[in-house]
């Protein structure tokens, strides 16, 4: 025992049940997405978590820290799930695997492991991902992809398909990649749109499990609710100032994993800021960057950038948002 | 029904409240042996005024308050003064404290008890002065001196805090619903001596029973009982000021500036039996409770041994650590020998079973759940870095001290952080910095000072000397002279006999005149006495030195707390020599501990914290934890909670 006085009863939570109940929150979207697009994303999940364990293993190693209990916490396995969500579904089995070592070697391990990294991990991962790999980041499944299971792992792992296969369909580009291109070679709007029906659906799924989330208090509620302000504050006004040049905001709210993002990216307490306000600000800010950087940049999507850039506020952020401590007007800072 | 505001934060444990709140309370059998600590009050230890062997009666004067933040101790029951001597203490620190040791007779024999009967025609100050020699002190855990409380009247609100938020306590609960009649007389005294405008008794909607006995006992006063959400720590004096007036009042403002002032409910009964009937400060309510077969409420006489008042709640076997207080703020016993304060309201048995061993301390995910739970919207998790790098300045910057050490941050920690030992540590070691800062301010002030005087003394004496020798040739010239005009006022033809006397007698006048009065000394002090005192310094400085080497050598803190900058040099020597012999004392302490083997501090995390960085900054922590006892003094200042 200990002679100190310390707090001598505690809330049954530990870091484990909460990322538990995050992975718990994605069964959904992914339940959603494998009826979409196959059961190839599965294997995704499963090559990104296992990457993420033995890499977040080996470097807790390196770093002299015990290795199991950092592992138990399941945060590595959230990290890599996020990044299999969001890379392309059908991309070659190394992405994952490139995109994940790096999320967890340099952004997570690197700055001092769980609670010490500065940039989302998962978003890290992502972005090194778009610069490096462009071409095979913008290759998105058609959401009518006539594979089965054993062509998609065939497909991921060695590229190849089975005889009579359809590359085309494979490679086709993400829906907001098409309207950009296409929009920029100038044709309309109207003929532009993919069939966005499947996308829709996951993003409920996202939908569903966030709000299982914030009803379990596990998230806040403004930095989600501040996101999708900041995307909407810039798409409804341009949409309906040119409707023929701007995308709809129902396609921006559920193309390109926004919801995914909403939910489970810009909620990650770690590299995101951790009073209200700057929850609020932290959230906005994402929202219109994931705009600019989606209708004026280069990237087919933009939320991982703004999600980074966002992330590099947060120390500010947190200073300048403190709130007003029990019975003091002003806040000092 | 009123409005009722809320305050930022707080959380809902599991109550654990109904093992114990559905007994009676019941008077604790008197033990054999007591011993009545000197410490019973923030502030000073008291000084004792008997002497062993001394044979006293219940309620008898045994020790006077020393200082202003000090409270009187009283013979709990009538016996034999057996020692005076130190004796295990309920404090975290585990060092112990002089304790006066009382053999009882069994007799109980009281003193002439003497009521204030005519307390509506005293003054506030009259009952002021009253209650300070009755001993009275916040029965809340504070144990701030409740006649320092009572200074500023008239008030808008006088707040009768009921609340009792911890888990698991419920002696205020089981008072209320049996003594509200005596309750409400003491909150008449109190309301009367602070001229208070209205009474809001504030007390959480868990206690049904509670509010509806205190709403039967309060309508005669005009008292208003108010039942407030329940939710921990209601029961802070400042949350349930706000609660039950809106006002929030900031750390380092008292209450009274905003016109309210708070008391528990045990405190107000306890000012109501000193001044209705005479009775010192010598029982009090304790909630036995915890890993026990029989939870109970005891009315148990100050000084009672602890392992003597458990036993009567019947431990479980499996039973490990007792912590007084409650889950949230309670501190683990270091020795259950030590005998009831006034501060003990709960005597909490761990097990295994009940209270499952924290696991390890993983890395903070700034999730801000701290945050959302902190009463007085601190940033927690800020707060702990800075405490863990020991960036103590910026640690004040983000309002340490504000932070009420509810424990509510702790509760809710998905890492399991224990963030408060975390501001605790944090806190002594501003305070012990500021100490050496202000002992070295006060050695550099004393140091000129006496450089001052030892020039002002050489530059007098020259001047003295330059006196002397001017006095000399004056009284020589003027001898003469008187001399010479004698001699010439002599009628030609005198008897030039005479004509000698005369000249002699004249001398001896100037001689008078000229001689240097004791007055005329620059500073009024006569050689001898000037002596004296030079020799007095110089054994002042030289013990001072000494002292110092002593404390340098144990490496104390070198210095006196920054309380004692007003008082005056022997006091401040005796303090000096007190601590200088606590030091070697404080060194045992540690190694015992190190010798059993305990573990120091909260359990090594294995998170991505550096270990030696973690172990350096544990040690530290359990430093900070004997150093508390010290600090309590620098606390004094702060407006505790009733
Ligand atoms: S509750 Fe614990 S983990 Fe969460 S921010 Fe506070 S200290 Fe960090
Ligand atoms: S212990 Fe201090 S920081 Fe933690 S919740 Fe209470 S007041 Fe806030």
């Amino acid at each position: 025992m200990t002679a100190i006085h310390s707090t001598h009863i505690a809330k049954p939570a530990t870091v484990s049940t909460v990322m538990l109940k995050v992975l718990a929150a994605l069964l959904p979207g992914i339940a959603l997405s494998v009826y979409c697009n196959g059961i190839g994303i599965l294997l995704q999940l499963l090559l990104a978590s296992l990457t993420a364990l033995g890499a977040e293993a080996a470097m807790l190693r390196l770093r002299g820290v015990a290795v199991l209990p950092a592992l138990k916490d399941l945060s590595a396995i959230v990290t890599a799930w996020l990044l299999a969500l969001s890379l392309p579904p059908l991309g070659g089995w190394w992405m994952i695997v490139v995109a994940t070592l790096f999320a967890i070697i340099v952004a997570k391990q690197l700055y001092g492991g769980l609670g010490n990294n500065p940039f989302n991990p998962a978003m890290a991962g992502f972005a090194l991902m778009v610069v490096s790999f462009p071409a095979q980041m913008a290759q998105w499944g058609s959401p009518q992809l006539p594979l089965d299971a054993v062509a998609q792992w065939q497909w991921i792992f060695l590229h190849t398909l089975p005889a009579g296969g359809v590359p085309d369909a494979i490679s086709s580009a993400t829906p907001l990649d098409v309207l950009k291109t296409g929009l920029r070679q100038g044709q309309a709007l109207a003929g532009l749109l993919p069939s966005s029906s499947a996308q829709g659906l996951i993003a409920l799924g996202w939908l569903a499990g966030g709000l299982w989330l914030w009803q379990q208090k596990l998230i806040p509620w403004q930095t989600p609710l501040a996101m999708l302000a900041g995307l909407l504050a810039l798409a409804l006004p341009l949409w309906l100032w040119q409707p023929a040049q701007y995308a709809s905001p129902l396609l921006h709210l559920l193309q390109g994993g926004t919801l995914l993002a909403a939910a489970f990216i810009v909620t990650d307490p770690v590299s995101g800021s951790s009073t209200p306000k700057g929850r609020l600000i932290f959230g906005f800010g994402v929202g219109l960057l994931t705009y600019v950087i989606r209708v004026f940049g280069n990237f087919p999507d933009g939320i991982a950038f703004a999600v980074l850039l966002m992330n590099m506020t947060v120390p500010l952020l947190d200073q300048y948002t403190r709130p007003a401590v029990f019975g003091h007007r002003r806040e000092r800072s | 029904m009123m409005p009722l505001f809320d305050f930022p934060g707080g959380i809902h444990p599991p109550e654990h409240k109904a093992h114990s709140s559905a007994v009676p309370i019941r008077l604790a059998p008197l033990p054999p042996q007591l011993h009545v600590a000197l410490r019973q009050s923030m502030g000073n230890a008291a000084r004792p005024c008997v002497a062993v062997g001394d044979r006293v009666a219940k309620g008898q004067l045994i020790a006077s308050a020393d200082g202003r933040l000090s409270a009187a101790v009283h013979a709990p029951t009538s016996g034999v003064i057996s020692a005076i001597a130190p004796q295990p203490f309920a404090h975290p620190s585990g060092l112990p404290e002089l304790a006066i040791t009382l053999d009882s007779d069994g007799e109980e024999r009281w003193i002439d008890r003497q009521p204030l009967h005519d307390w509506p025609q005293r003054s506030g100050a009259e009952i002021r002065d009253f209650l300070a020699q009755m001993g009275i002190v916040g029965l809340g855990g504070a144990v701030f001196p409740s006649h320092l409380k009572l200074g500023v009247s008239p008030l808008e609100t006088l707040v009768i805090n009921g609340a009792e938020c911890e888990p698991y306590i419920s002696c205020d609960d089981r008072l209320m619903r049996e003594r509200a009649d005596a309750i409400c007389d003491g909150i008449a005294v109190t309301r009367h001596a602070l001229q208070a405008r209205q009474v809001l008794i504030g007390i959480e909607d868990n206690k049904p029973q509670a509010i509806a006995a205190m709403q039967a006992a309060a309508a005669a006063h005009g008292f208003s009982v108010v039942a407030v959400p329940t939710k921990y720590p209601s029961g802070g004096a400042k949350q349930l000021i706000r609660i039950l007036t809106g006002k929030a009042i900031p750390h380092g403002v008292r209450s009274t500036e905003h016109g309210v002032q708070c008391f528990n409910v045990a405190t107000v009964y306890a000012i109501g039996r000193a001044v209705l009937h005479g009775e010192p400060l010598i029982s009090r309510i304790v909630t036995l409770t915890g890993a026990v077969d029989a939870a109970a409420n005891v009315e148990a006489l100050i000084g009672t041994p602890l392992d003597r008042l458990l036993a009567l709640a019947q431990p479980h076997r499996d039973r490990k650590e007792v912590v007084m207080g409650g889950p949230l703020m309670g501190f683990t016993l270091p020795d259950l020998a030590a005998g009831l304060t006034k501060a003990g309201n709960c005597l909490l048995v761990k097990s295994p079973a009940l209270f499952p061993p924290r696991p390890p301390a993983q890395a903070c995910i700034r999730c801000g759940d701290c945050a959302s739970a902190c009463p007085v919207s601190l940033q927690p998790m800020d707060l702990f870095w800075f405490a863990k790098s020991k960036n103590f300045d910026k640690a004040q910057q983000w309002q340490l001290f504000d932070c009420i050490e509810c424990g509510a941050c702790s509760y809710v920690c998905p890492s399991q952080i224990p963030l408060v030992d975390y501001y605790r540590f944090a806190k002594s070691e501003i305070w012990a910095a500021e100490r050496d800062k202000n002992a070295a301010n006060l050695a550099r002030q004393r140091h000129e000072f006496r450089q001052m005087r030892l020039q002002r003394d050489k530059a007098e004496k020259a001047q003295r000397l330059a006196d002397k020798a001017a006095q000399a040739a004056a009284r020589q010239t003027a001898s003469h002279s008187a001399a010479a005009n004698v001699a010439t006022n002599v009628a030609p033809g005198a008897d030039p006999k005479q004509a000698a006397i005369a000249a002699a007698m004249a001398r001896a006048a100037a001689q008078r005149e000229a001689a240097p009065l004791p007055e005329q000394h620059s500073n009024g002090l006569n050689d001898a006495k000037q002596a004296a005192i030079a020799a007095a310094m110089a054994r002042a400085a030289a013990r001072k030195t000494a002292a110092d080497e002593a404390k340098a050598a144990s490496g104390q803190p070198p210095a006196p707390p920054p309380a004692s900058s007003g008082l005056d040099d022997a006091k401040q020597a005796s303090i000096e020599a007190a601590m200088a012999r606590a030091a070697p004392r404080k060194a045992a302490a540690d190694e015992a501990k190190a010798a059993s083997g305990q573990p120091p501090a909260p359990p090594p995390s294995s998170s991505g914290l550096d270990d030696a960085k973690q172990a350096a900054i544990e040690a530290a922590m359990a430093r900070a934890a004997a150093r508390k006892a010290a600090a309590d003094q620098a606390r004094a200042n702060q407006q505790p909670d009733s």
